[in-house]
């Protein structure tokens, strides 16, 4: 029964964010059923369109767990999308220092690397908020800004190579990169980017899950979140958990520059996330701030990402920026789903509680 | 001589027109937080308020109708806003964001509908074009809001509810109707804001045009503690900072040079969270784990090695030829001076006491 309300919520706001995503469809002359109906023919259809899905679903599987972990311990950390831009250039730049390390040593340093980069910037929110009790909110806003300035300065001066009219450094080592799967399942071409990343974000669902529930520092941090005096009450340093909630949090975040770059792009480029650290507030909101709900709602948005570009190329009218809409209707009805509990204590379908 | 006056009446004058967007916004900002709702979601009321703007004084050729259209688009975004995070109580940042990521789209999705574009409307001829009335309006906004913040029953009500709801309620106050009130002037504010962007600083909307002017708005208004005079001190700054990465652009400065100016900075701001640790009288006894102490301590001692090495290696040569300020050293000026604010140097920075608590009226 506690399943069901748990689950219950997240998927009427999904049901709700189509209902009023279709409207909009309809208002601008288009049928809805087919625009929807690309969008899920195109994530599923087997190899190319799920190879595709799950492809996208990955850094979305990262940047969820990433803020369900600091949710977890009372923070909010918008600032994943900077603390993955530290990380995947941190992965570029050890690529194109130690081009000659053998593979065997490079990958999983690059990975490392990568890794310790996110932690590293999202420890400074932690360590300004442990500290000065300043709230991390703002300060992962402002770091992300600041990633991107000091990330494009890099690139644009030290790292392009010279004549490239795209804002990116050279090519990272072959040795730094890490396989893609479609050498690996049959049938699955290997054009599609889909690579290892993949097993590494369903191996970190199962950490952060048995980090935060099965150890004692996990119990530390989830004690912070729900109550910090009662948890200091209790021995617990909260001010230390807030720094590693946030450390662990980007670390998770920094992941994603392993998928982007030692995957699939072997560069880093500006700005190439496309709000990935922003959905996974989303993503992170939709699973319940849980691993595994991260999962499914990671795929769902998956989905939705895959199925943008077919919705733009095959109707007349709808843009991919349908996807844009759908994806803050879904944050929004799942922050708000007290109103569907007015709505259906209202119809008497629920108990007012 | 008559360069450098030159050069200071351009400088004023751009950081004149790059101030008033962030102005707008900010003091939009300022009524939904002194009410005590966060307003992270300035960024999406302003693209709401760009977008209408452009398009309805592309239809109607009258740029007045169209910023009236464009506040009344910022004004029903906030109204949904505030629905969400006063009447259900939904986390404010949460759904500040969804709205960000909302006017991503939305006005993406209906010019591609509307003009058959890629997210941007057509041009506006000039003559419909409005380039000076939102400058006078943001500075004549900011007299207005110290009025009515600090000599107004409504203001001392926005402020009583921002700071203690409870007490407000009992005072006879409509807690939730003073809310519902500052966050929808706050959209008003900020769709101003962004409709100076599409029709005074450019003459169409193009995607996501506020490029984060939302948020530094945001940065201003904590900067300036939540105060009119002081928010329009910090959107100056701010705007000076602006202006000056434009006026900087192709000028050259020998190398040596310029790095001692970025190291002398540098060693400021380190400087000063040095000192700001000094002055916290309790001593903390909570040590940190030895992983995330080890981590940090050797993440930053390899930065500092490397940038070194790349510094020596790099030639003596090297430091004696000409380059021009990388943009991006002015750009963060903004974002690390509000992380040296927040972190409690130069007086307190303290936010409305009940700022981001919804309000649960006792039964």
């Amino acid at each position: 029964m506690k399943l069901l309300r748990e689950i219950l919520f997240p998927l009427v706001a999904v049901v709700a964010a189509f209902l009023i995503g279709g409207i909009l469809i309809l208002i601008v002359g288009d049928n809805p059923l087919t625009a929807f109906g690309w969008l899920i023919s195109s994530a599923f259809s087997y190899p190319v369109g799920i190879g595709y899905t799950l492809f996208y679903t990955t850094p979305l599987i990262f940047t969820g767990l990433a803020v369900a972990v600091a949710f977890r311990c009372g923070l909010l950390n918008i600032g994943a999308e900077g603390q993955l831009y530290v990380a995947a250039f941190a992965a570029a730049w050890i690529g194109l220092s130690a081009a000659n390390l053998p593979m065997i040593l490079l990958a999983p340093i690059s990975c490392l690397i990568a890794i310790l980069g996110g932690a590293f910037w999202g420890a400074i929110p932690g360590v300004l908020k442990a500290r000065f009790g300043s709230h991390e909110v703002i300060n992962t806003i402002m770091l992300n800004f600041i990633a991107v300035a000091i990330l494009g300065y890099l690139t644009q001066y030290h790292y392009r190579t010279a004549g490239d009219p795209i804002m990116q450094t050279a090519q990272i080592s072959p040795n730094a990169h890490v396989p893609r799967l479609g050498q690996f399942i049959p049938g699955m071409p290997e054009f599609i980017p889909l690579n290892f990343a993949f097993i590494l974000a369903l191996l970190a669902c199962v950490f952060v899950y048995v980090f935060l529930w099965k150890t004692k520092f996990g119990y530390e941090i989830r004690a912070t979140g729900l109550n910090p005096t009662a948890a200091e009450y209790g021995g617990i340093a909260p001010r230390k958990q807030i720094v590693v909630a946030m450390a662990l949090s980007g670390a998770l975040a920094g992941m994603v520059g392993i998928h982007e770059v030692l995957g699939y792009r072997y560069v880093y480029q500006d700005s190439f996330s496309a709000n990935v650290g922003f959905t996974g507030i989303a993503v992170a909101l939709l699973g319940r701030n849980h691993p595994l709900g991260v999962l499914f709602a990671a795929f769902f948005f998956g989905v939705l990402e895959r199925g943008a570009i077919p919705i733009d190329a095959f109707t007349e009218k709808v843009s991919k920026d349908i996807v844009d809409i759908l994806k803050a209707l879904v944050i929004l009805f799942v922050a708000g789903e007290a109103m569907f509990r007015v709505l259906f204590s209202k119809l008497g379908v629920m108990k007012e509680q | 001589m008559n360069e450098i006056i030159t050069l200071i009446t351009i400088l004023f004058f751009t950081t004149l027109r790059l101030t008033t967007p962030l102005l707008l916004a900010a003091l939009g900002g300022l009524y939904s937080e002194r009410s005590g709702v966060i307003n992270i979601a300035l960024e999406g009321l302003m693209l709401s308020g760009a977008f209408t703007t452009a398009a309805v004084t592309y239809y109607t050729g009258n740029p007045w109708i169209g910023l009236l259209c464009g506040i009344g688009a910022g004004s029903l975004v906030a109204w949904i806003y505030a629905i969400f995070t006063i009447k259900f109580k939904a986390d404010q940042v949460v759904s500040g964001t969804a709205i960000n990521i909302l006017m991503l789209g939305l006005p993406g999705f209906l010019s591609g509908a509307l003009f058959l574009s890629s997210g941007s409307t057509p041009q506006i001829p000039e003559d419909n074009q409005m380039p000076y009335f939102p400058i006078f309006m943001a500075f004549v906004m900011v007299a207005v809001t110290w009025y009515v913040l600090y000599r107004t029953p409504f203001g001392l009500r926005l402020r009583a509810v921002g700071e203690n709801p409870s007490a407000a309620d009992a005072a006879g106050v409509n807690v939730q109707k003073i809310r519902y009130a500052g966050v929808i002037i706050s959209g008003a504010l900020a769709a101003i804001g962004g409709a100076y962007l599409s029709i005074g600083q450019s003459s169409l909307f193009t995607r996501g045009m506020t490029a984060g002017r939302g948020f530094i708005a945001l940065a201003a208004l904590i900067f300036g503690k939540w105060r009119p005079v002081q928010t329009m001190l910090a959107c100056l700054l701010f705007g000076f900072t602006e202006a000056l990465t434009i006026q900087l652009q192709g000028i050259q400065f020998i190398r040596w040079k310029l790095f001692l100016v970025v190291l002398i900075i540098v060693i400021a701001v380190i400087a000063l969270f040095v000192i700001r640790v000094g002055m916290d009288k309790k001593t903390s006894n909570e040590k940190l784990p030895l992983w995330v102490t080890v981590t940090l301590g050797v993440t930053t001692f390899l930065l500092a090695a490397y940038v070194t090495k790349r510094i020596i290696g790099v030639g003596k040569e090297y430091w004696f030829t000409q380059t021009e300020i990388p943009v991006q050293f002015i750009q963060i000026i903004p974002y690390v001076l509000t992380i040296v604010v927040l972190a409690g140097f130069i007086g307190a920075s303290r936010a409305p006491k009940a700022l981001g608590q919804p309000y649960q009226k006792e039964r």
